[in-house]
This record gives structure tokens, sequence and C-alpha cells, in this order.
């Protein structure tokens, strides 16, 4: 038996090698792209971190404590608990039409989350630290602490509910996904709760964050799935079936359906920064008139909000390069929403109100480049799994069997 | 972008038309009812007074340390000779880029006399401190005998939520010691070495700063909090920190 399971695994090992190493030119640069930034990032960070000091190669000092790569996990965690909850939709709640993207919002889930843990590991100034006394030193009162706890338990119910998904055992998938949509949204809501609970920052103070990240995370989960589906197509060179079109369709429909409360959240934010404590006006006009105005008009609301929600429109949910380019922009303008958001939340001095010389004058922050290297390189690791991840698990490719049976399933009781 | 601060001062004479009785509720809900203590439960004329004003046995609660170290400056005697901050770092080995203290300058050309006030800043040791609730692994935490906001270098994963959580911007990561560095009171460099005074207390020419003990009746600082002849108040009481950094006037 020991055998048997040895010879498939070795079977499993070289049939995914076999498929990596056919594929195209094309595969080979974007996968070299992907692994070049990845492991360049990884070495400035570290670099940053343990040789230079982070004081000297990143951007934020003591007024801005926490900058681009805090909204970067941030960036990517908020993604990686949308995809849990987007794949939950189909196959642990049934609704036929999301059982196709299953797989691969499980997978990017995983890989996003990864990603997310990268990135925040190099910004850490003693990450070795973190992995001991999270355990030994618990705050349970900290909402980080919380939040890291519960993402560690995500982590693995992904993991295991990717498993059992690809051995096509639903059940013990299902449950193991259960599990991970309550641990997902408990450690997103804790995300939110850790800048939500600082009540010395008036800018993040109060229940939004909370709910907003979730929001926001199904929007990015649609988003992502929306964009990376039809690439995962172009690299298996073949055409989106009828079932994945279908699907994807439904996506961007939620898509929209969750631009219009990310707006709607969005806009109820800052209509009632627009009353209380002179604090909240100034950070009001830090987004609307101040240093982040492009950010905020251009980026978030404009490219990120206005055109993908017109852009899926246009797309009738049939005109796929469209709905692309929408997850583009959603996925693009997120990330510097969530910078915004860090850094707008710490722009405003704590000691303004004083009228003293030293703090009448707003923060500014400017990422380094090697906060940005870092960046890229939970990116790269982000597409460098994508694009391993569709060969090994070759596509996915049971799905397409499987959506062939329900299809004759479908058929047979007609 | 150049800020332009609210005159709180003048907001407030408008509300109450008497800036020194709203300075004494402040005082008496900031330094008793905010920080929740009343020495030993034996605070008489203060108390009674209080009892007037807040009604029921809200504030009747002991100091919750022994000794509970506290700070009163009085910023009309800062003269800005930034003795404090130059004592504090030679006691405590604080590096050029970081602080522990700091004397922040506001100058008023248009106002009527004194131009110029000096406020100084540090830890408030704050009995209800956000950056301990925050810290994911107790690496700062409040000393349970005397109160200050300790740091366990050895446990600082540096992280930096408890620099975003501090209200008085008062923590900075120290490069040397590979964690969150911040005022301790001198605990380490000097408390526990049997002085009496911080640094700064001992450095101060003008005796703006005084440093004691809020839970002792016969400590200069517990008669310093327990008058209602000059106000007292203290920095972002909204956050209901609860700080133990008092400031006065007069």
């Amino acid at each position: 038996m020991g055998g048997n399971g040895e010879s498939t695994l070795t079977d499993c090992l070289k049939g995914a090698s076999r498929r990596v190493v056919s594929s195209g030119p094309f595969y080979f640069v974007f996968l070299g792209i992907c692994a070049v930034v990845f492991i360049g990032g990884v070495i400035a960070g570290i670099h940053s971190v343990y040789v230079a000091g982070s004081r000297h190669a990143y951007g934020t000092y003591r007024e801005i404590p926490l900058g681009m790569l805090i909204a970067t996990y941030t960036f990517f965690v908020v993604t990686s608990t949308g995809l849990c909850l987007l794949s939950s939709i189909g196959h642990i709640f049934g609704v036929e039409k999301f059982v196709p993207i299953g797989k691969r919002a499980v997978f990017l889930s995983i890989i996003t989350l990864l990603s997310g843990f990268l990135v925040i590991g190099l910004e850490l100034e003693n990450s070795l630290r973190l992995a001991i006394f999270l355990f030994l030193s618990p705050n349970l009162s900290s909402n980080i602490w919380w939040m890291g706890v519960l993402y560690s338990f995500e982590t693995v119910l992904l993991i295991v509910e990717f498993i059992f998904l690809m051995q096509g055992k639903h059940k013990i998938s299902a449950t193991a996904g259960l599990l991970g949509i309550g641990f997902g949204v408990a450690a997103i809501s804790n995300l939110g709760g850790v800048f939500a609970m600082l009540n010395g920052r008036e800018f993040w103070y109060g229940p939004y964050l909370p709910v907003f990240f979730i929001a926001s995370a199904l929007l990015m989960g649609c988003a992502v799935i929306t964009f990376f589906t039809p690439i995962a197509f172009a690299i298996q060179r073949k055409d989106v079936d009828d079932a994945m079109a279908s699907s994807i369709e439904s996506v961007a429909k939620l898509m929209m359906v969750m631009l219009a409360v990310v707006m709607f959240l969005t806009i109820w934010r800052m209509v009632s920064l627009t009353v209380g404590s002179p604090e909240k006006q100034m950070a009001l006009n830090i987004f609307v008139s101040g240093p982040c105005a492009f950010t905020f008009w251009g980026l978030e609301i404009t490219l990120g909000l206005i055109i993908p929600f017109a852009l899926l429109l246009l797309s009738g949910g049939k005109r796929i390069g469209l709905m692309v380019l929408a997850a583009a922009f959603v996925i693009v303008c997120a990330f510097f929403a969530r910078l915004g958001m860090v850094v707008g939340g710490e722009m405003v001095p704590l000691y303004w109100d004083l009228g003293v010389k030293e703090y009448a004058s707003l923060h500014q922050y400017s990422p380094t480049w090697r906060e940005i290297l870092v960046v890229l390189a939970g990116a790269g690791f982000c597409g460098m799994m994508f694009l391993l991840g569709e060969k090994v698990f070759d596509g996915f490719a049971e799905e397409a069997a499987e959506r062939g049976l329900r299809a004759k399933k479908k058929v047979d009781e007609k | 972008m150049i800020i332009k601060p609210i005159d709180r001062e003048e907001k407030r004479s408008e509300m109450s038309g008497s800036v020194a009785e709203m300075d004494r509720r402040e005082f008496l809900k900031m330094g008793l009812v905010i920080t929740g203590v009343v020495a030993g439960g034996s605070l008489l004329s203060v108390a009674s007074a209080a009892d007037k004003l807040f009604p029921g046995d809200s504030f009747l609660k002991k100091y919750p340390y022994r000794p509970h170290y506290a700070m009163v400056i009085r910023v009309d005697q800062c003269i800005g000779c930034l003795r404090c901050e130059k004592a504090c770092v030679v006691a405590n080995s604080v590096p050029a880029y970081g602080w522990r203290t700091k004397v922040l300058h506001k100058e008023v050309p248009e106002a009527i006399g004194q131009k110029r006030e000096f406020i100084p800043i540090l830890c408030n040791q704050c009995n209800n401190p956000p950056c301990v609730r925050a810290c994911p692994v107790t690496a700062t935490f409040k000393n349970r005998q005397n109160g200050i906001v300790m740091m366990d270098v050895k446990k600082c994963i540096g992280c930096k939520i408890c620099m975003a959580a501090c209200p008085y911007n008062a923590r900075y990561f120290n490069e040397e010691r590979g964690a969150i560095d911040k005022c301790d009171f001198c605990l380490e460099s000097r408390l526990s070495k049997g002085e009496t005074k911080t640094a700064c207390a001992e450095a101060c020419p003008a005796d703006a700063r005084v440093f004691g003990d809020l839970s002792n009746p016969q400590d200069r600082v517990y008669k310093m909090i327990h008058q209602l002849q000059k106000p007292i108040w203290v920095l972002k009481r909204e956050t209901d920190a609860q700080p133990n950094i008092f400031y006065t006037k007069g």
C-alpha cells in the first residue's frame, strides 16, 4: 500500500514537473520575473531589517510607525479572506454557479495569505520573537494577538480544505472550509480592530473599519478571481468553457454589488468625518484636498470603484476582457486605498491641538525603494505560486470533469 | 500644509465664562474620577467638595499602586533650557535619533504679555495604557507595584503597534536595544538604585517638573494635585488613558 502511495506521489510529481517544463516561453518569462522580484524583495527586506536597520531602510519613523508594508499586509490578508468567502458560496453553501471557481479561490486564498505573512515578516523587527512569544506570552486584549492566532488557524484550515477539495472529499473539505470562514472573518475583523480600537487616532477609531474590511474583502475576492481565472485558462492554452464563463459572470455581478456597497460605506465614512472633532475634519481634509487627494479621488474612488463598475456594466457579464480590466483596476487601486487608510490615520500630529511649533504641520510619508521591493516580493511570490499552481494542479482540471458530470446530470434530469 | 490650531482656551471661556471654574471641574473629573482614585480613601476636604459636584462613590477609591508615581508639570515655570532632555539622555542612554522626554515650544506673537510657552512631554504612565492593551506579547506592561509602564525588551517583536496606540507619542524604536524604548520614570537607571527623583526632575533648575508619590498624602505631588486653588489638567483626556502626568499653572 505504501508502495502504491509512493508511486502515486511520484507519478503526480512527474506529471507536475512535465507540465511545468512543457510550458511555453511566455510562461517562463513571467515565472522568471516573479521569481526574481520575489527573491530580490526578500533579500532587500532581510537586509533592511537585520543589516541596515529599518530606521535607515524604511520610510517609517516615530510619528508614522506604520507604513506601506503594513498596508500591503492588510491588502493581502483582506484579499485572502475575500477569496475564502467567495469559494464558500459554491462548495460550502451549494450555489451551483460559484462551484467552478472554488478550488482556484481556495488556492489563491492560501497564497495571498502567505504573501501577507511574507511581507509582515519583513516588516517586523524581530519575527522570531513573535513565533515564540505569541504563544508563551500572549496578551488576550491585543487585536494583533488574536489576528495572529486566528490567521494561523485559518492557514491550516485552508490548506486542509484545499487538499480534501482536490481529492474530491467534499464533506471534510466543506467542514474545514466552514471553520476557515469563521476564523477568517474573525481574523479580518480583528485586523480592522487593530486600527479601530486605537482611540488616540481619530481617523481609525470606531466600528467602521472591521465592517469595511469584510465588505472590501469580498470585493477583492471577486476581483482576484475575475482577473486570474481567464489568465489561468490562457496558461492552459484553453478557451474559458461555458460553465466557467457563467461562473465568472456571477462573480462579476457580485463584484458590482460589492463595489456599490464599498462606495456606500466610503461615502458615509467621509460624510461622518465632516462632523465631530477637529482632528477628524483634518483627517478628512487630507483625503479630500490634502496630500492624499489624488490617491483618494483619482485611484480609490474613480479608478478603483466608479470605472470598474462602469466597465462591468458595459461588459454585460459576457465580455471577459472588460471584466478582467475592471478587476485589475479594483486590485491595483485597493492597494492604494489601503495605503491611504494606514498612512492617512497617522498624518495628523498627536499634539497639533497644543499649537506648538514642533507639531504645526502634517506628518509626511514616502515609501523607500526597499519598501517597494518588499511589496514586490509579496506580489512576486503570489504570481510565482499562481503560475506554478496552475501547472502543478493542472489548471484544477478535475473541475472540468466535475462540470461535465454536473452538466450530464442536468441533461439526464431533464 | 500648516495647521491652524483651534483656540480651545477661547472656546472654554465662551462655554463657562470662567476658565478657573472649568479647570477645577476638569481637575476633579480627570485627577480623581478618570484616574479613579483617592488616596487611601481618606481625602477629606477635596472629597467632600468633589462629592458635591459628582455625587455617589464613583471616585472614592484607593490609588492602585504603592507608591503611585506621578509627575506634576508646572508649565509656567518651564524656561525651555532643555536640561531635562539632556539629563534624560545621559541617565538612560537615549540615542540621538530618539527621545524619552521633550520640551515643546509654543509661540503666540500677538499674545499680551508672555508670548512664549514651553510644554514638557513624556510617557504619561497611564492607568489605562492603550499601548499595553495593543501589545500582542505583553512586551510592554504595567509594573504591578508602582504603576510604571515598562518594557520587557527581550519580548518586543518590533511591530510598533504600541507606537501607533500611544496618544502621547512617547515611544520610539531603539536600534541598539532592538526593541521599543520609552520613559520609565528612571526606574531602571535611578529609582531602583535608591534615587528619589527622575533625572529630568532633578535637572530642572526651575522646579517645573515635580515628581512624587500620589498615594502618599505627605508627598508634594499629592498636595499639588489635591487642591482647588490652581487649575490641573491632563493631555488627551478624551482617550480615557487615565494619565499620571498632570499639568498646572500659577
